[in-house]
């Protein structure tokens, strides 16, 4: 929070000492006016514990979705049939990998550890986004996640930079910038694909018809059926509506598709002059709270090449900690001598 | 396979020599993306990766075209060393692979580097990449030589596995103008210097003769790499002709 009046009420103090039940109401209202004046919430300040509990949940979903999402796209660098081609490529699953790291840092800001939300996420406590649960089957996959997922993620996300809590919002502006890298290769790749041979337009065409449908899914289930929306939207954590992201999302994709020579699979989809935007099929839900629910074709590859990997590296991350120890024990004994 | 004519052999072999070093290594360095044991190594080894990927790209084009070079020749057309095509094998092997290799590509480029002739240029820049990667690979020898029972005797069986495969790394190469003997002399030091730091054992087999590896440069590998030639090629030569 940036106002004084806002520290004097609060004050810093108020990390450190629990508060008494008469402070809170104080405390509370500072809260209440920070976010009103769209001040940023930084981690010494005084907020709901239900406010803490919501952006630990959605910044460990992010953060998981970041590097459980680096398997279906690593799925293809070791085939990347060009070497500018897997430069790149190699490079955004490193992003993700750097995302990754932004984020539990960003949850560490609220008092809890990478372990501890790792753990969550090997124990089927915590989610990542569904869309990592459908397979990359050719390497136009790959192109269609960056124009389509992280298109779509970007739509998500670009609103999070003005998040109220600040060490969220501050890692969001870093994460949009390489997020738009990566949905223009993505474009930039299908397009190649696109204007190539008529094999490759057609694998670009097959990825984009396969993967529209659950981009779309990544918004959120309608606004009338999202759990979360109404509080997090009051307390400026989330900033538009499930519908209207995915509104703007499709608008912005139809004359993309255009330009790529790709029609998107809907038959449904037009311009409505009324409303000044595109009306679009219905979305199957059934399928979206299936895969949700673990039934999707790749939830359980993809957790368990996660855990698997975390199971293996182990003893690694144990030498490191037993080499840290033994150093930083040898040198204070050398400082004592 | 229509490559633009080198115009100077002795240099053109080098040149691929090198490059297929790095792109080979890049590529087993990629196989990691997504399962490395700490989040921070993701970052680390595909930087790494990326690092060594640039420098193919650069010395591939000095021979032909990169992506002729790297998915239209056959698996005995490679000029890389036999240690950079070795499968990653646990965290350990990968970075004993590290250790042995970036020990002399670093001395390798240094001495190229501090030159005038053709690879100067990109070893000027190279040298100061494959610093971070020799430090990465020490400081990692050292946490698990040093670290718990079980990362000290992986990682002694990982220097003891591939150490057959370090002598290569000192056969002159051709178009090179390099003190192998010296670079070695080097190496060797450093490299007994890390080991011993990270309280392992200096390997005493063989690295030269009869039953050590040493054909790479030649164009004789072991059996993993023709597997990894495969995955690597196989999209790339499913659309002969096609651009990407």
């Amino acid at each position: 929070m940036a106002t004084a009046a806002a520290r004097d009420t609060a004050g810093s103090q108020a990390y450190d000492a629990p508060a008494g039940a008469g402070d809170t109401a104080g405390y509370e209202r500072a809260f209440d006016a920070a976010v009103a004046a769209d001040e940023r919430i930084e981690p010494r300040d005084w907020m709901p514990d239900a406010y803490r509990a919501t952006l630990v949940r959605q910044i460990a979903q992010h953060a998981h979705s970041e590097i459980i999402g680096m398997q279906p796209e690593a799925n293809w660098i070791t085939r990347a049939p060009s070497l500018r081609r897997k430069a790149i490529l190699m490079a955004k699953v490193q992003d993700e990998a750097g995302h990754g790291l932004y984020l539990y840092s960003a949850a560490e800001t609220l008092g809890t550890s990478r372990d501890e939300l790792l753990d969550k996420l090997h124990s089927g406590r915590q989610k990542y986004s569904s869309i990592f649960n459908y397979p990359t089957l050719t390497w136009a996959d790959v192109g269609a996640i960056g124009w389509l997922v992280d298109g779509a993620a970007i739509t998500n996300q670009v609103p999070l930079c003005r998040c109220s809590y600040g060490p969220y919002a501050r890692a969001m502006v870093r994460i949009c910038k390489e997020e738009s890298f990566h949905q223009r290769q993505g474009y930039e790749l299908l397009l190649a694909l696109s204007k190539g041979t008529p094999e490759q337009h057609a694998m670009a065409q097959d990825a984009v018809d396969r993967w529209w449908w659950p981009s779309l899914m990544m918004f959120g289930p309608p606004d009338d059926e999202s759990q979360h929306s109404a509080q997090s939207m009051a307390w400026k954590i989330k900033r538009h509506s499930n519908d209207e992201l995915r509104q703007r999302f499709v608008d912005i994709c139809v004359p993309q598709a255009e330009s790529l020579g790709l029609t998107l699979p809907d038959p449904d989809l037009k311009w409505n002059e009324e409303r000044g935007q595109h009306d679009f099929g219905a979305i199957d839900w059934s399928e979206f709270w299936d895969v949700l629910k673990g039934n999707g074709p790749c939830n359980e590859q993809r957790l368990t090449r996660r855990r698997q990997a975390h199971e293996e590296g182990a003893w690694v991350r144990e030498a490191a900690a037993a080499h840290a120890a033994k150093h930083t024990n040898s040198e204070t004994g050398a400082a004592r001598a | 396979m229509t490559t633009t004519p080198a115009k100077d052999t002795a240099h053109a072999a080098a040149a691929l020599a090198l490059g297929d070093d790095a792109l080979v290594l890049s590529h087993r360095l990629g196989e990691w993306a997504g399962h490395a044991p700490v989040l921070e190594e993701e970052v680390a080894l595909a930087n790494i990766a990326l690092d060594l990927l640039g420098q193919a790209r650069v010395l591939l084009s000095m021979v032909g075209d990169e992506d002729e070079l790297a998915y239209l020749r056959e698996e005995r057309a490679f000029r890389n060393l036999q240690l950079v095509e070795q499968p990653n094998g646990d965290f350990a092997h990968t970075i004993a692979r590290q250790l042995f290799f970036s020990a002399h590509q670093y001395l390798l480029y240094g001495e190229l580097a501090a030159g005038n002739g053709p690879f100067a240029p990109l070893a000027g820049k190279a040298v100061k990449e494959t610093a971070y990667h020799r430090d990465h690979a020490e400081q990692w020898t050292l946490r698990l030589g040093d670290g718990t029972d079980e990362s000290h005797a992986r990682m002694q069986r990982a220097v003891d596995a591939l150490w057959r495969h370090t002598g290569e790394m000192f056969q002159p190469v051709e178009g090179l103008d390099v003190d192998w003997i010296g670079l070695e002399t080097v190496w060797l030091e450093w490299v007994s210097e890390v080991l011993r730091r990270a309280t392992l054992t200096v390997p005493e087999g063989p690295r030269t003769g009869a039953w050590t590896a040493g054909a790479g440069r030649q164009g004789l590998h072991t059996e993993p790499f023709g597997r990894m030639l495969a995955e690597m090629q196989h999209l790339h030569r499913s659309h002969p002709g096609a651009t990407w």
